[in-house]
């Protein structure tokens, strides 16, 4: 059985409301197709090129109110996935991921959690390149980079939009009454727009680097919620997207907490 | 009648340097960081190779992503207000395609609709063209399905066709003359060459598109496909044409400035009413919005097309919403 007969029958014996995957796209590209007919199974392609973390579709009102849904998943899109049940965005019952070649059920968070710990995650080379160069970088070298880059930045959203993470129905880029950051893309409204992203994504970005590859002029945005996403797990020993129950480190208070200060 | 010209690769130097020293800014596609982006450059080799197209769109020159309009201070009894000034500065947009360099009409449909805009139409004063036609497409292109063509001359004051050697050149404008009298000795006789250029196929019927939207517009085709729509601003915000703009204040107790700012209909605070209500509420209605505005409305009331079919907002697009493949759809049944 291959991923499109899967998808057949489960639409047809009911199980799912609809497929998310992945279709064939314009030059090459793969993107997300939702198939609601069995007869439409035959779209659905799922290879190396499907890179898109669609787990951010699981949490958009046309696609909740469809009911239970089969999303074909890598292994981002599974700890997207979880993450989503540990914030208690996505409810175990209304999602079937598809792992592996697209047959594999995974039907609960447990068996996520098991699928995962087989899988090792590795960086694509781009990231190590760009991660080495800064790592020789002092501060000043470092800040400077990051201004050339923001520089481009003209705050399109699409880093947000595509974050399987960034949810929020009223974002507070959004907010207006009083307005928090500036809207325009200057310097100061980029600046401030990315520092709150990778705050806000701090101990929740699941590292799939959806944010760097939806950026229309190229900002490999996502290493600056990769850091800080690595600096919670160096300070609080817990990663997200790795359990369904998983409390918010920045936001959670433990009698055991190893800093004095707090307590 | 265009004036036609054999401008030699090596001449190009000249020619960048009489702009230069007649004051002129050149802006050009270059080569940074492995992206082709619209930057200052002082000599063609700054230029980017082999490019296609830039990733934001020439718009930027006339409409920037943001600009001041005016500037206010608060006293205790009194608001002063200052207008800013168009900070326009003689610019030479060299390297364009013809798609882009069309584009501009589109921008000056809105801004001189019923009020003249100063800021830009200050900056269009300031802007000379220099388009090149295309050698090279993508899958993304569909200019000549929306009226243009690779090699068409609309929105250039000079357009160069790469001719073995250098350049075949139109001098199309009383701009593009005065450019050329800049540099004379640059411009050599055209020997009758031959202006070749890539084929881009017509892909849908734009008319019948235009016609069939007419009662297309609570069709379900809408939803179906904006579904995989994020509802981000990259489509707007690379595309030539696209005209949204917010204004926005940014103040403290003493004063601010009033700014005008790109906007997008992706984004799901578009046009948001402040009673809270929005007649274009759902990702659906937005995305349907996009293709009206620009097929139906633009047509409608300007007599002209909304899109130059750049294919940047594909390009862009990080769900690969396809702008042809979508629109050749809606001109079916
Ligand atoms: S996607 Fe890129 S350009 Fe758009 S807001 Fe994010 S960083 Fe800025
Ligand atoms: S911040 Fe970027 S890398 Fe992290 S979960 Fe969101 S899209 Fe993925
Ligand atoms: S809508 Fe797309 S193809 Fe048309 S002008 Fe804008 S960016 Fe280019
Ligand atoms: S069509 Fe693409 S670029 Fe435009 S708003 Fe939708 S996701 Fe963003």
């Amino acid at each position: 059985m291959d991923l499109r007969e899967k998808s057949r029958q489960l639409l047809e014996s009911g199980d799912v409301k609809a497929v998310i995957g992945y279709e064939q796209g314009t030059m090459g590209a793969r993107r997300p197709a939702f198939v609601k007919k069995a007869e439409k199974a035959d779209r659905l392609v799922f290879d190396e090129a499907c890179a898109q973390n669609l787990a951010t579709y699981l949490t958009r009102p046309e696609i909740r109110k469809l009911g239970r849904v089969a999303i074909t998943a890598r292994p981002d899109t599974l700890r997207a996935i979880l993450q989503l049940m540990a914030e208690r965005q996505v409810k175990e019952e209304n999602v079937l991921a598809l792992a592996g070649d697209g047959t594999v059920e995974l039907a609960s968070a447990q068996a996520i959690e098991e699928h995962l710990a087989t899988s090792a995650k590795e960086l694509p080379a781009r990231d190590r390149e760009i991660l080495e160069r800064l790592s020789k970088m002092d501060r000043a070298q470092r800040w400077a980079f990051w201004q050339g880059e923001l520089s481009r930045c003209v705050k399109c959203y699409a880093c947000r939009n595509s974050c399987p993470m960034c949810y929020c129905g009223h974002c507070t880029m959004d907010c207006n009454r009083p307005q928090w950051v500036p809207v325009a893309s200057h310097a100061l409204g980029n600046l401030e727009y990315h520092m709150v992203r990778a705050m806000h994504l701090a101990g929740r970005c699941v590292e799939c680097g959806d944010c760097g590859r939806a950026c229309p002029v190229g900002i490999p945005i996502h290493l600056l919620t990769f850091n800080c996403e690595e600096s919670v797990h160096h300070q609080f020993g817990q990663r997200a997207g790795a359990s369904s129950k998983l409390d918010y480190a920045l936001s959670t208070f433990r009698p055991d907490d190893k800093e004095t200060f707090i307590r | 009648m265009a004036d036609n010209f054999f401008l030699p690769q090596a001449s190009l130097d000249t020619l960048f340097a009489a702009l230069a020293k007649d004051g002129r800014r050149i802006l050009a596609p270059t080569d940074r960081d492995g992206r082709t982006e619209l930057n200052p450059v002082d000599k063609p080799a700054d230029v980017a190779k082999d490019y296609l197209q830039t990733i934001l769109s020439a718009k930027e020159a006339a409409f920037p992503k943001v600009e001041r309009l005016m500037s206010f201070t608060t006293g205790s009894k009194s608001v002063d207000l200052v207008d800013a000034e168009p900070h326009a500065l003689p610019t030479v947009l060299f390297g364009v395609r013809p798609c882009e360099a069309s584009g501009f009409r589109a921008l000056d449909a809105v801004f001189n609709w019923d009020t003249r805009d100063r800021f830009f139409n200050a900056r269009m004063e300031a802007l000379a063209v220099i388009g090149v036609a295309c050698t090279r497409k993508d899958d993304a292109c569909f200019c000549t399905s929306v009226g243009g063509g690779p090699g068409s001359t609309a929105g250039s004051d000079i357009l160069l066709t790469p001719v073995d050697g250098g350049f075949l050149a139109e001098v199309l404008t009383e701009k593009g003359k005065a450019m050329a009298a800049l540099a004379p000795e640059a411009f050599k006789a055209d020997p009758g060459l031959e202006k070749k250029v890539v084929d881009v196929p017509v892909a849908f019927d734009q008319p019948g598109l235009t016609r069939r939207l007419k009662d297309r517009f609570e069709d379900g085709i809408w939803v179906e496909q904006s579904l995989r729509c994020v509802g981000c601003g990259a489509c707007a915000y690379v595309c030539p044409t696209c005209v949204c703009f917010d204004i926005v204040e940014e103040s403290d107790a003493k004063g601010g400035h009033r700014l005008r700012t790109w906007d997008s209909c992706g984004g799901h605070m578009f046009t948001l009413h402040a009673s809270g209500h929005n007649p274009r509420e759902t990702q659906a209605q937005r995305w349907r919005q996009r293709v009206y505005h620009k097929f139906s409305y633009y047509p409608e009331r300007y007599d002209m097309l909304g899109c130059v079919g750049c294919g940047k907002c594909t390009r862009a697009c990080p769900v690969d919403m396809n702008l042809q493949e979508h629109l050749a759809e809606a001109a079916q049944a």
